[in-house]
């Protein structure tokens, strides 16, 4: 069996991350460090979904490249999604 | 057929079109990871409407914000994540056959899902009080941060709660299914049905329960945390 069985103290280390990063995020948004204030929060959600991805998914441990090849291409597809819709959105106003 | 070259014993959890339990697990797992491909792409239209709408009327999505309760939806946030948490664990009790420990935490990945549930109704209700919900009924009665004699335009706010609505509501539909599914692997489970050989029901299930938990990490500093140092 090719299946990778972490130890659970590496779950509640995890889950510990997690916790912190939820409170950081809700920290930081209380000061007012101008237009960094979404960047950070952002920031902060794509640490927290990385990681659930990476250890909670088992994507870390995974030999299956066409796993990693799907979410990489599922990734991509909505980029296309959200630059192109902002890039059109963005440069001309809303009536 | 029965001398061919590939000698495999086959277990009734074997299903007959796959050489192996690994290649079984590694094509059900794939076929989960296309299917949140899609969900991806199903949320992904609704954060783009959001993030326009937030570029157009940012002052307004902001006073809108923070009538939402930081407080509750940082509970949230952690309930989910404790969620999480139990169901990576049941996925490990599941591969090192501890059948009694399985249950446990399945059963705790539900209620956590429940509480989820009805913290997210708590605050709905309260919307509701406050005719925050669109429609005929809603008002919105804010100034600008700073200018009490400038007052929010109702009509932009009314996006910003358009789009919350969508998109915990689909998320909190997405919740329902997922408590759906661990009653189902819990029946499973109680009937002995998962072995350290196999238990992808709870691998794939616990798949889904996560991505449902990432959609909500994105939703809470969206939603939740536009401009709350004014």
């Amino acid at each position: 069996m090719a299946e990778h069985i972490l130890s659970s103290k590496l779950y509640w280390a995890i889950w510990a991350i997690l916790i912190c990063l939820t409170v950081v995020t809700a920290l930081v948004a209380r000061v007012d460090l101008g237009w960094f204030n979404p960047v950070a929060a952002l920031l902060i959600a794509t640490g927290k979904a990385t990681i659930v991805v990476l250890f909670f998914m088992h994507v870390k441990y995974t030999s299956e490249k066409l796993t990693t090849m799907v979410i990489v291409s599922a990734l991509f597809w909505l980029l296309i999604l959200l630059a192109l819709s902002l890039a059109d959105y963005s440069t001309r106003p809303i009536s | 057929m029965s001398d061919s070259s590939v000698a495999v014993e086959h277990t009734p959890e074997l299903r007959h079109h796959f050489a192996d339990m690994e290649q079984q697990r590694n094509a059900a797992s794939l076929g989960m990871w296309l299917f949140l491909g899609t969900e991806i792409m199903f949320f992904g239209g609704m954060f783009c409407a959001y993030l326009i709408y937030r570029l157009a009327y940012y002052n307004e999505f902001a006073v809108a914000s923070r009538t939402l309760s930081l407080p509750i939806g940082t509970i949230n946030t952690a309930v989910l994540i404790c969620s999480s948490l139990t169901v990576a664990l049941s996925v490990r009790a599941a591969q090192l056959g501890k059948q009694k420990l399985v249950i446990v935490l399945l059963v705790l990945t539900l209620l956590f899902g429940l509480a989820f549930l009805g913290i997210k109704g708590y605050e709905w209700r309260e919307k509701f009080v406050e005719h925050h919900i669109p429609g005929s009924s809603f008002s919105f009665d804010e100034a600008m941060p700073g200018h009490p004699e400038a007052k929010i335009d109702p009509r932009h706010a009314q996006i910003f709660f358009s789009l919350y609505f969508a998109m915990t509501g689909m998320h909190a539909l997405h919740m329902i299914i997922g408590v759906g599914i661990f009653a189902v692997l819990i029946l499973m489970a109680w009937r002995g049905r998962f072995t350290p050989e196999y238990h992808t029901p709870v691998e794939i299930g616990g798949l889904y329960w996560h991505f449902v938990d990432i959609v909500w990490i994105y939703l809470f500093p969206l939603l939740y945390l536009i401009d709350r140092h004014k």
